[in-house]
């Protein structure tokens, strides 16, 4: 992709004079601010905290786990830290982790737009978001939610004795923000696009958050409705789920995967895009079966609509259902592998330079396919019925959202991370970082999917002493991988103020995005750039010294 | 549609992230439908809720539906139908620019909204007064008293939802009534207005699948 008008690029070593960090100042400027780039800001700083918050829950459950005994903390605080530690990592960190801050930040910029269709509402979906999280914080303070991320009745109508109705309300307020979220991407994909972009000249990025935001529009209101009647049930003392009138708490499963397992795919498909970003960049080629690419993040999401029933295997659910959800699901897994092939043989013959982004990259794809092959056990109903609620299911859910999505987001992060501040992370701690994150996640992890084989339930804070040297090696891994995740954070702040001036596009990467200053102007490019080819013309713009700016 | 072309009023019009007015009318117009569309899948969750239940106790459904009143329901349903029809006549005005008539129909359209609200509360306290709010107040004498219970626990739980959307409704006709006599949607810029008859059309179309299901099933 080549901009008509050449935006008049700095050279390195320069940043511009003026751009959308420095073009307002103040408090103010940041809370008020419809800028989908600050937005996207405000974005990573909030989500952050509750990563922090989260990780905390999770360090003290790893603790937990290291001896037998149930020594460290009750049962019941420990049904506390895994509710905070779902709750608070699913729905206000990892959904959203890519869309709402990395989305946020260059989907406009990578279809050549000003903004996002609709800004104000853009800024007010962050304000829902932090009022959702603002509740599940209070719902902390006040003593914690002991039900499980999912809420399941009667036990959370019933039985419970903690703050579930203010926990729910922060997730009904926060998926309004989704909603609005998903809103205006899919308002911007289609109305906003330069001249001459086509839908099939969209970066994969654009096409996953795409197919994310369908999923964000027609998923999250059935959650809300459905928190919405748990919540009125355990206020009004009966409800619709009440078996005393005859209700059916099998039907507030239903209703809970309904949106919770195409929210899986909230939390994988953002960072499939991701991915065909850098194995292209970093590989120095046009991206392997583009259209496969794209219309595999669609069929991902429309698939993920039609597969819940295998979240309930051993609910009650007629098995006919079992099994009809069992192939669909299976289905699943040709969009996905379709992906994985692709980025392989894009690496095929490549230039490939092992830089931070790819590292992250190169790890996503492994443990991605990990993830997805323990997905097809969990698929087969024979196997499930063995492994139900057991530490296999514990692992392959991880190794999706953590070492899937987190590992995306990760590699994202410092991909953009020029193009977000103008400056360069250093590179030698970034490759380290992202080597420590591979290891700890696996010694964290893998151990896991052994335990869970071997019989060990998940939610339980003590376990019979065969079991405790996988779980002290989980710990040990979970130690490295906090190291993993501080030392970014370290180095993201050092580099604000220390990092190597970036200029517009050390990656010598194709997008929009990279043909604006770094960091960008406020309204993103000083003409509407035009589109004339197809995304990832990296063989065409390879000009003949071709390797990459050690960085 | 008549599309407006005065470079110099329309760019003041058009919000900084757009080229034209007319990517400014789609992306909202869109945006709307893809609002709207979510929303369906909001209510969906109830009317799920409903089939279910429905195909279990058919028969209980069927008692208890000829327990709410089919007058009061019925009038609300024409209540509602025409501040649809008032609603659309407001956008053609809009489209026309036609200041005072929208204003008048705006307003006319929220208070058939307001006589909506006040035949549903009629019916909520009449419903309250025979015991037919479910919880402890809850009394059924015919069979199967549990089963009606849950009849009736969704259908405040559908109406209730259905009646949050129409005071919001309301809300939205009345800032567009104020904006529209301050002269706010001339000369093209009738977005808001568009956009405010679709929610309105949309909480019309639910009521319009609300009545049947909770009011008419009885009765043959």
């Amino acid at each position: 992709m080549k901009s008509a008008t050449e935006v008049d690029l700095q050279t390195e070593g320069q940043m511009a004079r003026t751009h959308y960090l420095n073009v307002d100042l103040g408090v103010k400027s940041w809370l008020l601010t419809t800028d989908h780039k600050r937005i996207g800001i405000l974005y990573l700083c909030t989500i952050l905290i509750f990563f922090v918050i989260a990780s905390v829950a999770a360090a003290l459950m790893r603790l937990e786990l290291l001896t037998p005994q149930g020594d460290l903390v009750t049962s019941e605080t420990y049904n506390k830290l895994f509710t905070v530690h779902g709750v608070l990592m699913v729905w206000f960190f990892l959904i959203p982790s890519i869309p709402a801050v990395l989305g946020n930040f260059v989907l406009p910029m990578m279809i050549g737009a000003r903004d996002v269709a609709f800004p104000k509402l853009n800024l007010f979906s962050w304000y829902l978001f932090v009022a959702g999280g603002a509740l599940a914080l209070w719902s902390l303070i006040r003593g914690g939610v002991d039900t499980g991320w999912t809420f399941y009745t009667p036990y959370s109508t019933t039985y419970a004795n903690s703050h579930v109705i203010s926990m729910a309300a922060g997730v009904f307020v926060a998926g309004f923000s989704s909603i609005i979220t998903g809103m205006n991407f899919m308002t911007t994909t289609h109305q906003m696009r330069a001249p001459g972009l086509t839908w099939f000249r969209l970066p994969l990025f654009v096409w996953s958050l795409y197919a994310t935001s369908l999923i964000l529009v027609l998923a999250t209101p059935v959650l809300a409705i459905t928190l919405a009647l748990m919540s009125v049930e355990r206020f009004w003392g009966v409800g619709i789920f009440d078996p005393k009138l005859g209700g059916d708490p099998v039907l507030f499963q239903h209703l809970f995967w309904f949106y919770s397992h195409p929210a899986v795919y909230i939390m994988i498909l953002p960072g499939m895009g991701v991915i065909s970003e850098l194995i292209t960049c970093f590989s120095r080629k046009q991206i392997f079966g583009y259209g496969f690419v794209a219309a595999a993040s669609m069929a991902i999401a429309i698939l993920g609509f039609v597969v819940w029933g295998h979240h309930m295997f051993v609910s009650s659910q007629s098995v006919y259902a079992g099994m009809v959800f069992s192939i669909l699901s299976f289905l699943v897994a040709i969009p996905s592998a379709i992906k994985v092939f692709n980025w392989t043989a894009t690496l095929h013959k490549g230039s490939i330079s092992f830089q931070t982004p790819m590292l992250y990259a190169l790890g996503f794809i492994g443990l991605f396919t990990i993830g997805g092959m323990t997905g097809l056990f969990l698929a087969t109903l024979a196997v499930d019925v063995h492994v139900h609620d057991s530490y296999f299911v514990i692992a392959h859910f991880h190794y999706i959202m953590v070492g899937g999505m987190v590992m995306a987001f990760m590699g994202g992060l410092h991909y953009w991370w020029p193009k977000i501040t103008g400056r360069l992370y250093p590179e030698f701690a970034g490759k380290l970082a992202a080597m420590i994150t591979f290891i700890g996640f696996n010694l964290t992890f893998f151990p896991q999917f052994i335990l869970g084989y071997l019989g060990m339930p998940r939610r339980y804070h003590a376990y019979p002493p065969e079991f405790q040297l996988f779980n002290v090696l989980s710990t040990a891994g979970a130690s490295i991988l906090g190291i993993g995740y501080l030392l970014p954070l370290i180095y993201f702040l050092w580099s604000l103020k220390f990092g190597r001036l970036a200029g517009p596009n050390p990656w010598r990467a194709t997008g929009l995005e990279w043909q604006t200053a770094s960091p960008p102007l406020k309204h993103n490019f000083k003409e509407t750039p035009i589109v004339t080819g197809k995304p990832y013309a990296y063989s065409a713009q390879e000009d003949a010294d071709l390797n990459l700016a050690t960085v | 549609m008549p599309i407006l072309t005065s470079p110099p009023s329309e760019s003041a019009l058009v919000a900084e992230q757009f080229d034209d007015i007319e990517q400014q009318r789609d992306a909202a117009k869109l945006g709307m439908w893809i609002f709207l569309a979510s929303e369906v899948l909001f209510f969906g969750g109830l009317f799920l809720s409903y089939t279910i239940y429905r195909f279990t106790y058919g028969h209980v459904f069927m008692e208890t539906s000829r327990r709410l009143d089919v007058v009061l329901g019925g009038t609300n349903t024409a209540v509602l139908l025409v501040s649809s029809l008032l609603m659309a006549f407001a956008v053609r005005a809009a489209q026309l620019d036609q200041r005072r008539a929208l204003v008048r129909l705006l307003l006319g359209t929220a208070l058939l909204g307001c006589v909506f609200m006040s035949i549903k509360m009629v019916e909520y306290h009449k419903d309250y007064v025979e015991h037919l709010v479910p919880g402890t107040h809850f009394e059924w004498t015919g069979a199967d008293p549990s089963n009606a219970e849950l009849f009736f626990w969704i259908y405040f739980a559908m109406t209730g939802l259905h009646a949050i959307h129409v005071t919001v409704g309301i809300g939205v006709l009345l800032v567009l009534a104020l904006l529209a006599s301050r002269g706010k949607f001339s000369g093209g810029n009738y977005n808001a207005i568009e956009i405010g008859g679709l929610y309105w059309h949309f909480v019309d179309v639910v009521w319009v699948f609300l009545f049947p299901l909770l009011y008419l099933v009885g009765h043959r």
